[in-house]
């Protein structure tokens, strides 16, 4: 489109620009994509490929600690050859160790029940800046993102400090006598739900604010005129069309929680068990380099199905921002 | 048109409390005399001093802020170029593969990230350390660069473009002296998001790390591993503090900008 436009405004130029002219643009507005790409296909791309490649392979006692495989040096035949030895034995162990598969499932259930907390919490948030004074706005959104702006680690530490058995939180409880025996949140589930709530609670405000902003407020009077209760005409029409703000901040919450590896390490204490865990200390602890590939392979497949709804939603507003 | 109502009001509060209580506690307590972090021993700075000697946190930090700045200016010209390929060319091979990559890694777990790239500089034999962070912290930023830009050409005025052209400026003047003032304020925001970005992240850079490259977050995390430290609480209240400065001199910049764009709209009508 630009390349026509930039063609029509140069046939009306007075002066016809010259071929190098003509040539260096050419090659600028191809480079613009170029280089990006190639980025993307080196750094982002390229080692999914390694990743796989490597989780088929197997644990050697070596520096890289792995045989290789598809390795095209020694011809085709001998490709062939390893095809025909490709091993899945990680993929198997994978299988046969619970411990992988209990990985699995409680890092979903940690990061669902953790996404409609952050819903639970963010919605109302986001309803009441959507409909605060125009002038407040501004401010209100300021205030969401500048959390975001300080350490994702400082704000899970800051959490070790309030949450532990002697910290803030028992502190001030047994100081109004609510409680007699310090709760132990620390090292539960409860402690990860709060920390990913609150980690990840700007990236569920956002785009519901967003969703939330852009209504058209008559609606809902017009269905009060009609006869709506307010809870009626919010769960009738507010709801439903706050939905792709709903859905792009629960994609937002909970694809990178399923893989998260900070808030399980430093506030789910030893028994927590999460995928992203399970790969990092497979990695440096064990060093067995193939089985964490696999791990991460098959975290991977898991998280497909919600990347592709992300970029589905992403794609659909970038039509409609159009 | 709109006004606060009482639950509004209610629940915008305990979510803003909610978002910044456990911050301020953190920046109290990093003034607290006592070495038992959750006991208020009364106020002192002796946290601050004993952080300043602490040779292997200031190394740490100064590892962290060349990368941080050395990523975040190439993943900002990288994150624009592609936010000008997602948004100016709508059409070219591979453009469902080049939008897949650039807005997969926002939501990418990173230890997949992290093994990925590690894995590669291993493939090619490269050593870790300095530059590999580097490497690494460039691409998964450049792709946040490419949101923020993007967002801000697709509310750009393209008839301004043309408006440059149809006078005969070519295209890469039209993009140096109409686009490029028009996205600066997005190319400023996408450099300072990489920036912190860079300096925040654990899982890639431990990854992608070598001796002798510690950032600072990893040499945090080795110390917030054994447990809360008041001095970990004063050099987290310091980064805080950067980060905030960073932001609100952005702001006010921002808004002093908006300011004299909005006279010089009122100068120039008054001439016209």
């Amino acid at each position: 489109m630009a390349e026509a436009t930039a063609s029509l405004s140069s046939a009306a130029q007075p002066a016809a620009p010259s071929f190098g002219d003509r040539m260096f643009q050419a090659l600028t507005s191809r480079l613009v994509i170029i280089v990006p790409y190639l980025w993307l296909l080196l750094f982002f791309l390229i080692p999914f490929v390694i990743v796989f490649r490597i989780s088929l392979s197997q644990t050697a006692i070596a520096m890289p600690p792995y045989t290789p495989v598809f390795s095209l040096q020694d011809g085709l035949a001998a490709f062939f050859d390893q095809l025909r030895e490709l091993n899945f034995d990680n993929y198997v162990w994978l299988t046969e160790d619970p411990l992988y598969f209990n990985a699995y499932v409680s890092s979903v259930w940690i990061a669902a029940v953790s996404t409609f907390f952050a819903l639970l919490v963010g919605y109302p948030v986001a309803y009441g800046m959507a409909r605060a004074p125009a002038a407040w706005r501004p401010t209100l959104l300021m205030l969401v993102i500048l959390p975001f702006w300080t350490s994702f680690l400082i704000r899970v530490y800051a959490w070790m400090g309030i949450l532990k058995p002697e910290g803030l939180l028992n502190q001030l409880l047994l100081s109004l006598n609510v409680i007699d025996t310090p709760l132990l949140i620390m090292n539960t589930h409860t402690a990860i739900f709060i920390g990913i709530v609150y980690s990840y609670l700007p990236f569920m405000i956002l785009p519901l604010y967003s969703a939330l902003e852009k209504m058209d407020y008559s609606l809902i009077e017009a269905a009060q005129d009609l006869g709506c209760t307010p809870i009626s005409a919010f769960w009738k029409i507010t709801f439903p069309l706050s939905l792709p703000g709903v859905i792009a901040g629960c994609m937002l919450v909970f694809i990178p929680a399923v893989g998260e590896f900070v808030i399980p390490d430093l506030l789910g204490g030893s028994q927590t068990l999460m995928i992203g865990k399970t790969l990092w200390n497979e990695f440096f602890a064990n060093r067995d380099w193939p089985v964490s590939s696999a791990v991460a392979v098959i975290l991977l497949l898991l998280l497909i199905v919600p990347i592709m709804i992300f970029q589905f939603a992403q794609a659909r507003a970038q039509e409609q921002g159009r | 048109m709109s006004t606060w109502t009482r639950f509004n009001i209610v629940s915008v509060v305990l979510g803003f409390a909610f978002l910044y209580l456990p911050i301020v506690l953190l920046i109290i307590y990093s003034f607290n005399d006592s070495k038992l972090v959750t006991v208020w021993g009364g106020f002192s700075t002796r946290w601050y001093g004993e952080l300043f000697r602490n040779q292997g946190l200031m190394d740490a930090a100064w590892v962290t802020l060349r990368v941080g700045f050395i990523s975040a200016t190439v993943a900002t010209v990288l994150g624009t170029l592609a936010a000008l390929a997602l948004t100016r060319y709508t059409r070219f091979r591979g453009r469902v593969l080049f939008s897949g990559m650039v807005f997969a890694p926002l939501v990418m777990p990173e230890v997949i990230t992290g093994l990925s790239l590690l894995l590669l500089f291993v493939a090619v034999g490269l050593d870790r350390g300095f530059f590999t962070v580097t490497l690494a912290h460039i691409t998964f930023t450049m792709c946040f660069v490419a949101v923020v830009v993007q967002a801000r050409l697709m509310s750009f005025d393209r008839s301004l473009e043309e408006a440059a052209m149809d006078l005969g400026a070519p295209p890469v003047k039209t993009f140096f002296q109409v686009t490029l003032p028009v996205i600066l304020p997005a190319i400023i925001s996408g450099w300072m998001l990489a920036f912190t970005l860079s300096l925040d992240d654990l899982v890639i850079a431990s990854f992608a790390s070598g001796p002798g490259a510690t950032t600072l977050p990893m040499k945090i995390y080795s110390q917030v591993r054994l447990g809360v430290t008041p001095e970990i609480n004063a050099a987290c209240t310091l980064m805080i503090a950067v980060v905030a400065a960073g932001v609100l001199i952005a702001s006010v910049v921002n808004k002093r900008r908006e300011v004299q764009r909005q006279r010089d709209e009122q100068a120039a009508l008054r001439l016209g």
